[in-house]
């Protein structure tokens, strides 16, 4: 067995050899995964909004539930959406089962619980400030929630590409409902884990590295959007 | 027994005053504002008259319920019993659409100082060149042209209370709250803002005002509301009430006294 520095020199060779396999799996992932989290902010943040900006009945109970969904086991969430989908399930004839729809499906699952409740807590903030002065000018409930959102605007970046870590990093559900098909359904985390199990370790080490290098990017985008919005007092 | 009932439940002290005008029907009127929170009377059987085109201050030490009371005049929390009329008819949308309230904190968007003059005038529905000419005139009044597009947080505290004033003018309102305006703030700040709420007075606003600074009071006050522990302790007009309270309550304050007795007890 080769040794690590050697397997780790290959895998940076993989990378910036541009290897085709390589840039078809990091290209799929993020497809992926950005689909999942555009749809999940399109759910998430008026969800969140509203839970936090407005008082109704259940209203407690609609946070716990947000809150606790956040913690979703993703192989459980795979199952759900591989019995919803395979020929049995309900939406057995739309044959989405292994195919990316699926996996876009089941991340959103997993990601529009953590954008909701987020934007909840990051609404409610907000709108404790301006409750008073809202209601003084005779905001409407509709312009109310889009001045809230846009206001949260740098908060809610932070929030959307929370999801997207969760999102990109997740295997447990789209290997379920992907099915991990070679040019089909083959993403970072899914191809790490296999060729890892095959011992094709520069392929899965060189994904292991770019998986490490989004995150990274992901974490510092954050850090300087806070960063941003601190300097212009927008924050 | 009832007639004794009734005179404490009214305003304990009116002093008349030959110079004022002949009153006019109260723009906003109060009656038995009572307002209770967690079994705790803080406000207690109110009942306040706001004329058209007047200056009312309301003062008080601290805790009497000032700015709770504005908040319930202005429809933004409601009593527990008692009720607020505007032109005698119970206050509903329209009639705080015709208020407006700046408050001792002001609460800036996290936008430009445009946006949120822009911001306003959208919610009460201009739009095109008149929501940008009100929006030059309120930059103009408030002398915040040169930042108009800086972000309205990075403003100093003086300039963020000139910015929620002319905010809350553009808006066009008869009547304008106005809680604390100038605490804390340093004496140009405080004299900008008087200036500001001196020319919206001319143009016809009436002002219902909290303030703490006596100064402010002689230089600014019509009428003068004096709270204390939730109850009109004393009210009438500004000068008169200043220069000879009636009440133990608003004379202790003025002298600078602690006063803890029964809010009714006057001498």
């Amino acid at each position: 067995m080769k040794d690590f520095t050697s397997i780790l020199a290959e895998a940076i060779g993989l990378i910036f050899a541009g290897d085709a396999d390589l840039i078809e799996i990091i290209a799929l992932s993020l497809k992926v995964t950005l689909s999942a989290v555009v749809i999940a902010c399109l759910i998430g943040l008026p969800l969140g909004a509203a839970v936090g900006a407005f008082r109704f009945p259940g209203r407690t109970l609609v946070t716990i539930l947000l809150n606790s969904l956040m913690g979703l086991p993703p192989v459980v969430v795979g199952l759900v959406v591989y019995l919803a989908l395979s020929n049995a399930g309900p939406l057995g004839p739309l044959q989405l089962l292994y195919t990316p729809t699926a996996m876009v499906i089941a991340q959103t699952i997993l990601v529009t619980p953590i954008v909701a409740a987020l934007t909840r807590q990051v609404i409610e903030d907000l709108d404790t400030e301006y409750s008073e002065q809202f209601r003084s000018l005779g905001v409407g409930p509709l312009e109310r929630m889009k001045a809230l959102l846009w206001d949260a605007r740098y908060s809610l970046l932070t929030v959307a590409l929370a999801g997207f870590g969760r999102a990109v990093a997740e295997v447990g559900a789209v290997i379920i409902v992907g099915g991990n098909i070679n040019h089909v359904t083959r993403v970072m985390t899914t191809t790490i884990a296999l060729e890892t199990s095959k011992g094709n370790l520069e392929l899965a080490l060189a994904l292991g590295v770019v998986l490490l290098v989004i995150a990274v990017m992901v974490n510092a985008a954050v850090m300087g959007l806070r960063a941003s919005a601190v300097r212009s007092a927008y924050a | 027994m009832r007639e004794a009932l009734q005179t404490l439940s009214e305003p304990l002290t009116e002093v008349p005053d030959a110079s004022r005008p002949p009153l006019a029907e109260p723009l906003l009127s109060g009656r038995g504002l009572t307002l209770e929170i967690g079994g705790r009377r803080l406000l207690d059987a109110i009942d306040i008259d706001i004329r058209p085109g007047r200056r009312t201050l309301v003062m008080g030490a601290n805790g009497a319920g000032k700015s709770l009371l504005l908040r319930v005049l202005h429809g933004l929390v409601s009593p527990t019993s008692g009720h607020v009329h505007w032109r005698g008819r119970p206050l509903d949308k329209a009639a705080r659409r015709a208020q407006a309230m700046v408050f001792q904190r002001p609460v800036m968007l996290r936008r430009s100082v445009v946006a949120n003059l822009s911001f306003a005038l959208g919610v009460r529905g201009l739009r095109g060149a008149e929501r940008g000419r009100r929006i030059a005139e309120a930059l103009e009044q408030a002398r915040l042209g040169d930042l108009a597009r800086r972000p309205a947080r990075v403003l100093s505290g003086g300039e963020q209370q000139r910015l929620a004033l002319v905010r809350a003018l553009a808006c066009d309102p008869e009547l304008l709250f106005l809680d604390e305006p100038t605490a804390s703030l340093d004496p140009a700040s405080t004299q900008a803002i008087e200036r500001l709420v001196d020319d919206a007075h001319q143009r016809g606003v009436t002002i219902v005002m909290v303030t703490h600074d006596l100064g402010q009071a002689r230089r600014l006050g019509d009428d003068l509301v004096f709270l204390h522990g939730g109850r009109v302790a004393e009210t009438g007009p500004a000068q008169k009430l200043l220069d000879a309270p009636a009440s133990e309550a608003a004379r202790a304050w003025l002298e600078g006294r602690l006063y803890l007795g029964d809010p009714g007890m006057t001498t």
